[in-house]
C-alpha cells in the first residue's frame, strides 16, 4: 500500500484551496496525545484516506470538548469549550462529524445542539459499519483475525449513552473471528472505569479498581483480543490486563486498528 | 342499631381518606419545592413511555423470576382492588354482595378471578419475605438499608398476606352461611376459598357470623390502613409514582446532561457574544450553580426520590459500588427523599426561608459523589427510570463552582483545559503531531 496518499488534510488548508470536505474527522485529545490513542487515529486516517474518503481535521485548531469538565460539575469551563469549538466548526461549515472517541461523540451529538452547534455526528464504529454495508470496505478473505476468539467491551458513552451496541459488534463480524460476549454486555455492560471524569483523578478507596474487576471479566472468555471503542477503555483495559500480567496473550485493540490491521495498512 | 355499622363505617372511610389527602398534598408540596423541570418530549411519546415502562413493567423483565412475581402482584392489587367498590358500597348501604344478584353468575366467575389472584398475590408475597430473609440476595442489603428500610419492605409483604387471607376467609365463611342466613345472598362456588371451607365446617351458625364479618371488617381496616401507610411514608409509594415518574420522565439520549442555561447566559457575555436569552435577570433572585439542597434540585429529581422502592437495581449494577466504593445510587435517592421531608416539615413549621444549618450534603457524601462515573448503569437498570446522576451532577457543580471544592488532580484537569485546550499539561501546537510520519 506505498501509494496511499498518506497526507492528513486540515480543514484550514483546504479552506485556502478553495476545497470542500464531506465529513470532519474530530480527533479528540486523547487520539491526538494519548501514545496509544494516536495509534488508533492513525489507523483511523489510513482507512479513510484509504478508501478515498473527502474528509478533514481540523489539526491544531482543535479544542477539548468540555466533556470531562462539565462531568466533574464545572459547566462554566464546558460551555467555555463548547461555544469556542463551535464557533470554529461552524467557521468551517461543518455539517458532518465522525469520531473516535464516544465522550467527544455523545458532547458533540447531545450537549452542543442547544449551543448553537448542529452537527450530523457518527461514531466511527457506525462509520465503518456504513462503509462495510455499503460494499465500500470489503474484507479480506483471510484476514489476521480470523477464527481468533474476539471480545468487545462495551463503551457506556456509547452504549447506554447512546444506544449503539449493534455497529460496533457488526465491525467485528467482518474479521471472521469468532466474537465471544461477557457476562455483563450491551445495556448492562460494565464501565471500564473512567467515565464521568475518574480518567483524570485517583478512584476512591474500594477494595478493587474498576478496570481490573472489567478485565477479570474479559479474560474469562477466554479471548485472546479485547475490542474497545473508546480510548479512555483503552487505556483503562490496557493497564488492567498489565495488572493481571496477561499482556502477552491478550492484546486490547481499538475497532479500527483490527481493520486497519486485518487489511494491512 | 342496623344504622351503625354503616355509621362507622362511614366515618373510618372519611378519616382514612382525610388523612391520605394530607399526605398527598404534603408529598406534593415537597415536590414543587424543586425547582422548574420541562419533559422535552412529546405527550404521546410519554404516555407510549408511560405504558410499556409503568403499565407494561417492561423494565422489570430483565430478571425474570422477579418480574413474574411481582406481575402477580401487581395484578393482585390492580384487579383485586375492582371488588373494594363493592366493599365499600356495602359498607356504606348496609347491604350484602351488592353486585351478586344483577351480575348472577358473572359475579362468580368474577370473584373467582379475584381469588385467583388472590392466592397468586399470598404466594409471591410469601416468596419474596423468603427472599428477603432467608435467601438474601444481595440487593436487598447495604449499608442504606438500615432497620427501617428493611422493616418497611416486610411489613408490606406482611400487609399484603394478611389483606388477601382476610379476603379469602371472608369468602369461605360467607359461602358456609349461605342458605343458613337468609342475609347471605347465594353466589355460586368460589374456587379457591373452597379450599378453606372444611376449616371452617364445624363452626356455629354464630361462629360463622363473627368469623364472616371479622374478616370483611379486617380486610376494609386493613385496606384503608395500609393505604394511609404506603402514602404516609413507605418505599411503596411507588405503585402510584412509578406512572407519573414515568409520564415526566426525560426522554433524550441517557448520556446528556442538561446545558445551565444561567451559565449560557454568562460565557456569551464574557465571548462577547450576544446572549440568546435576554430575560432580564431579577438581581434580588438568589443564584446557585448547582445543588446544595434539595430546593436546587428540579422537581423532577424530587419526584424520582419519592418513587425509588429500594429495589436495589441500580446499585447493584454500579461499578463503583460492586468495587467497594462508598456510591451506591439507591442511597442517592433515599437521601435526597430523606432529606426533602427534612427541608419540607421545616418550611411548614417555621416559614419559607427558614434554615436549619443542614444541606444535602450532610447526607451524601463527597467521597460518595466523586466516585460516580457517570456510566448511566443505574439509570438504564431503574424499573421506574429514576436517575441518580442527574443529582450527583447537580451536587458535583454545586461543590465546584460555588464552592471551587475539588480534588487537586481535577483543578489540574480544567486548568489544563482551559490553558492548553486539552485535559493534560501538553502544548497545543503538539495537537498534530500524530500525523507526523504517518
Amino acid at each position: 500500500m506505498s501509494e496511499l496518499n498518506h497526507k492528513v488534510p486540515v480543514a484550514a488548508e483546504l479552506l485556502a484551496q478553495g476545497k470542500s470536505f464531506d465529513v470532519l474527522f474530530w480527533v479528540g485529545c486523547a487520539g491526538s496525545f494519548d501514545d496509544r490513542a494516536k495509534s488508533v487515529t492513525r489507523s483511523f486516517v489510513k482507512i479513510l484516506n484509504h478508501l478515498n474518503i473527502s474528509y478533514a481535521v481540523l489539526g491544531t485548531e482543535e479544542s477539548c470538548t468540555g466533556d470531562p469538565a462539565k462531568r466533574a460539575g464545572n459547566e462554566f469551563l464546558f460551555q467555555m469549550q463548547a461555544m469556542t469549538n463551535i464557533q470554529v466548526l461552524n467557521g468551517y461549515g461543518v455539517k458532518r462529524i465522525v469520531t473516535t472517541c464516544p465522550h467527544c461523540f455523545n458532547t458533540l451529538k447531545n450537549e452542543y445542539p442547544s449551543l448553537g452547534g448542529n452537527y450530523e455526528l457518527m461514531h466511527h464504529s457506525t462509520f465503518l459499519q456504513e462503509l462495510i454495508d455499503t460494499g465500500k470496505l470489503k474484507m479480506k478473505e483471510s484476514g489476521s483475525f480470523k477464527g481468533q476468539k474476539i471480545t468487545y467491551h462495551d463503551s457506556c458513552y456509547l452504549g447506554r449513552a447512546n444506544g449503539i451496541y449493534e455497529a460496533p459488534r457488526k465491525v467485528l463480524e467482518i474479521l471472521d473471528s469468532d466474537l465471544v460476549e461477557m457476562k455483563r454486555c450491551k445495556t448492562k455492560g460494565l464501565c471500564c472505569g473512567a467515565g464521568g471524569g475518574q480518567m483524570f483523578k485517583e478512584p476512591e478507596k474500594g477494595t478493587k479498581d474498576i478496570n481490573v474487576e472489567r478485565t477479570e471479566e474479559a479474560i474469562a472468555t477466554g479471548a485472546t483480543v479485547i475490542a474497545a471503542a473508546c480510548p479512555f477503555c483503552m487505556t483503562m483495559l490496557t493497564d488492567g490486563v498489565k495488572n493481571k500480567e496477561k499482556e502477552s496473550t491478550i492484546k486490547v485493540y481499538d475497532l479500527a486498528e483490527l481493520i486497519a490491521k486485518n487489511e494491512g495498512l | 342499631m342496623h344504622i351503625v355499622p354503616q355509621l362507622i363505617f362511614a366515618v373510618l372511610l372519611a378519616v382514612a381518606g382525610y388523612f391520605i389527602f394530607r399526605s398527598i398534598s404534603r408529598i406534593r408540596f415537597n415536590i414543587l419545592l424543586g425547582k422548574d423541570y420541562q419533559p422535552s418530549a412529546s405527550i404521546p411519546a410519554r404516555w407510549a413511555n408511560m405504558t410499556l415502562t409503568a403499565l407494561g413493567q417492561k423494565k422489570m423483565f430483565k430478571k425474570p423470576l422477579p418480574a413474574v412475581l411481582h406481575l402477580f402482584v401487581y395484578l393482585g392489587f390492580l384487579i383485586v382492588n375492582v371488588e373494594m367498590l363493592e366493599i365499600a358500597l356495602d359498607g356504606l348501604l348496609g347491604t350484602h354482595r351488592l353486585f351478586a344478584a344483577p351480575l348472577g353468575s358473572f359475579y362468580t366467575f368474577i370473584i373467582n378471578v379475584f381469588e385467583f389472584f388472590a392466592v397468586a398475590v399470598i404466594l409471591a408475597c410469601a416468596i419474596f419475605l423468603v427472599r428477603r430473609n432467608m435467601v438474601h440476595v444481595k440487593r436487598f442489603s447495604g449499608k442504606e438499608m438500615t432497620q427501617w428500610p428493611t422493616l418497611d419492605a416486610n411489613l408490606i409483604l406482611v400487609m399484603e398476606i394478611v389483606l388477601m387471607l382476610a379476603f379469602l376467609t371472608m369468602n369461605a365463611s360467607d359461602q358456609l352461611l349461605q342458605g343458613q342466613n337468609d342475609h347471605y345472598i347465594a353466589t355460586g362456588n368460589f374456587a379457591f376459598s373452597g379450599l378453606l371451607m372444611p376449616l371452617f365446617a364445624g363452626f356455629s351458625a354464630t361462629s360463622l357470623l363473627i368469623l364472616e364479618r371479622s374478616a370483611w371488617w379486617i380486610h376494609i381496616i386493613g385496606v384503608m390502613f395500609f393505604a394511609n401507610y404506603v402514602f404516609y411514608n413507605s418505599k411503596h409509594l411507588h405503585i402510584f409514582f412509578a406512572f407519573l415518574n414515568t409520564y415526566y420522565a426525560r426522554l433524550i439520549p441517557q448520556g446528556e446532561i442538561d446545558n445551565m442555561a444561567s451559565v449560557t447566559k454568562e460565557v456569551q457575555l464574557m465571548l462577547g457574544m450576544t446572549p440568546t436569552d435576554n430575560t432580564p435577570v431579577d438581581p434580588a433572585a438568589p443564584m446557585r450553580f448547582g445543588a446544595k439542597d434539595v430546593q436546587d434540585l428540579t422537581w423532577k429529581n424530587l419526584m424520582d426520590a419519592y418513587s425509588c422502592t429500594e429495589c436495589g437495581r441500580c446499585t447493584e449494577q454500579c461499578p463503583a459500588n460492586i468495587t467497594g466504593k462508598l456510591l451506591s445510587p439507591r442511597k442517592i435517592m433515599m437521601d435526597t427523599r430523606d432529606r426533602l421531608e427534612e427541608v419540607g416539615a421545616n418550611i411548614r413549621q417555621h416559614g419559607k426561608d427558614h434554615q436549619d444549618e443542614k444541606s444535602l450534603f450532610n447526607y451524601i457524601s463527597d467521597e460518595e459523589l466523586l466516585a460516580c462515573t457517570t456510566c448511566n448503569a443505574c439509570v438504564e437498570a431503574c424499573p421506574v427510570q429514576i436517575n441518580p446522576v442527574e443529582i450527583i451532577v447537580q451536587m458535583r457543580r454545586y461543590r465546584v463552582m460555588e464552592e471551587s471544592k475539588a480534588p487537586g488532580s481535577w483543578n489540574a484537569m480544567f486548568s489544563n483545559i482551559e490553558n492548553n485546550q486539552a485535559p493534560w499539561k501538553l502544548s497545543p501546537s503538539d495537537r498534530f503531531n500524530w500525523s507526523d510520519n504517518l
